[in-house]
């Protein structure tokens, strides 16, 4: 098997996760993509997402996207989103209110941009819950 | 004749009052400028990738994307100021205003364009409305500790300002008018263009004998550019609202600290006239009752 690469997730803010991994599948505008080590250098624009990483120890960490990129050089590979939350940051509840509440907004067709996001985040999230296997009651 | 004796302590007890709250404000800055500081090198990892993400397209694909198009000769500016939204931060908000009046200046005067100015702070908006300016958009609230939601919120209006049509009232090029930290002790104004993007620029050039990445782009280059661009832009405004408000808390820092210093040499000098005063009341009882006595003696052997 081949060397683990460094990943890199950073959110506009903040870097939410770093650490040398065997394999991230995320979901770019064509389809899901996992990346192994030795992927070819690429830059796909994401979907809102659970980002699932493969960790070197074999762990596993699924980070919620609200879009953004992947960006893999030979070196590393870089998940950037204007927001992110790891799982264990996601609230179950919290998140499924934010949902519902947003869901009206876009339904009726005039969220603004910003709701738009915090909407992406919000579906982005309770993927990652369902991953998990802990879906909000 | 100095001020009474209770004139004086009444003044040295009202500077001692103003020291004490100057002296906690200065206290308050210091604390928060850690908190900007750290803001600011948390958001520096998403600007580096972000960054790196623009130069492999741009460099890989050619750019020819709106937000990137250099208007041949620009009929329209917006200038966006960030200032604070409180003062006691000594000549902080005063100097971007300033710069921007420069800016605008040159703008109006050399190239003949029309400015609208886009304002953040309320010092900006302060200033603006007592000159009744007009002003095409404002924001407040946010000076000291900004989030991402604002920026995105301010670059949203400016990328809309710019790809309107200039017939229909948008802006050619945009400018931001914002505060460097430097250090502790320096802190410029600066001036940049913001819009069009200058991507190349800053793109280092490969060292010999070392080959880019040849990129894959999924979906296709014009596609991620085109998403990337607004995030850029936005990253732009985020990263001028964070070293801004690292500025304004170190100014206020800076410009407290003299204050208290102020008000210790003011107590000081208030306190060496009162005992003044003081002493030359009782040197004045004292005189007063030996010439009183003397007065008395000397009447004394007479009667």
């Amino acid at each position: 098997m081949a060397e683990p690469y460094q990943v890199e997730v950073v959110a506009a803010d903040r870097r939410v996760w770093e650490g040398r991994a065997v394999n991230v599948i995320v979901r770019t505008t064509e389809g899901d993509i996992g990346i192994l080590p030795g992927h070819e250098p690429l830059l796909a624009a994401l979907v809102p997402c659970a980002a699932e990483i493969v960790t070197a120890e074999g762990g596993r960490e699924v980070i919620a996207l609200d879009g953004g990129f992947v960006s893999v050089t030979p070196e590393r590979v870089s998940l950037l989103a204007q927001y992110a939350s790891l799982a264990t940051e996601v609230k179950p509840d919290q998140a499924q209110r934010e949902l519902d509440k947003l869901q009206v907004l876009m339904d009726s067709g005039d969220a603004t941009d910003e709701e738009q996001h915090r909407y992406h985040l919000a579906v982005a999230q309770l993927a990652v819950l369902r991953r998990q296997g802990n879906e909000p009651h | 004749m100095p001020a009474s004796l209770r004139e004086l302590r009444q003044r040295r007890k009202s500077v001692q009052t103003t020291k004490k709250i100057t002296r906690a404000m200065e206290l308050i800055a210091a604390s928060r400028i850690v908190k900007a500081q750290q803001a600011a090198a948390a958001a520096a990892p998403y600007s580096r990738e972000l960054f790196r993400a623009v130069s492999a397209v741009a460099t890989f694909s050619d750019v020819d994307h709106p937000l990137t198009n250099d208007v041949e000769s620009p009929q329209r500016s917006a200038v966006l100021l960030i200032t604070s939204d409180r003062g006691l931060a000594g000549a902080y908000s005063s100097s971007v205003i300033k710069a921007g009046e420069q800016l605008t200046a040159r703008l109006h005067h050399e190239q003949g364009q029309e400015v609208l100015p886009y304002l953040a702070g309320r010092k900006a908006i302060g200033y603006y409305g007592f000159r009744k300016r007009q002003v095409a958009q404002q924001w407040d609230g946010f000076s000291d500790s900004p989030t991402y939601t604002q920026a995105r919120e301010i670059a949203d209006a400016l990328i809309e300002a710019f790809l309107t049509p200039t017939e229909e009232g948008g802006v050619d090029e945009i400018h931001i008018v914002f505060t460097r930290f430097v250090s502790m002790m320096t802190q410029t104004p600066t001036v940049v263009r913001l819009l069009p993007l200058e991507v190349v620029e800053g793109t280092e050039p490969p060292a010999p004998g070392e080959l880019l990445p040849e990129y894959e782009f999924e979906p296709d280059p014009e596609t991620v550019l085109d998403r990337l661009l607004p995030l850029y832009v936005a990253n732009r405004v985020h990263f001028a609202l964070l070293q801004s408000a690292a500025s304004e808390l170190a100014s206020r820092q800076r410009a407290m600290k003299s204050a208290t210093d102020n008000a210790q040499t003011l107590i000081e000098t208030l306190t060496r006239q009162e005992n003044q005063a003081r002493q030359a009341e009782i040197t004045q009882e004292i005189s007063e009752i030996v010439g009183g006595a003397s007065a008395l003696a000397d009447s004394a052997p007479q009667a």
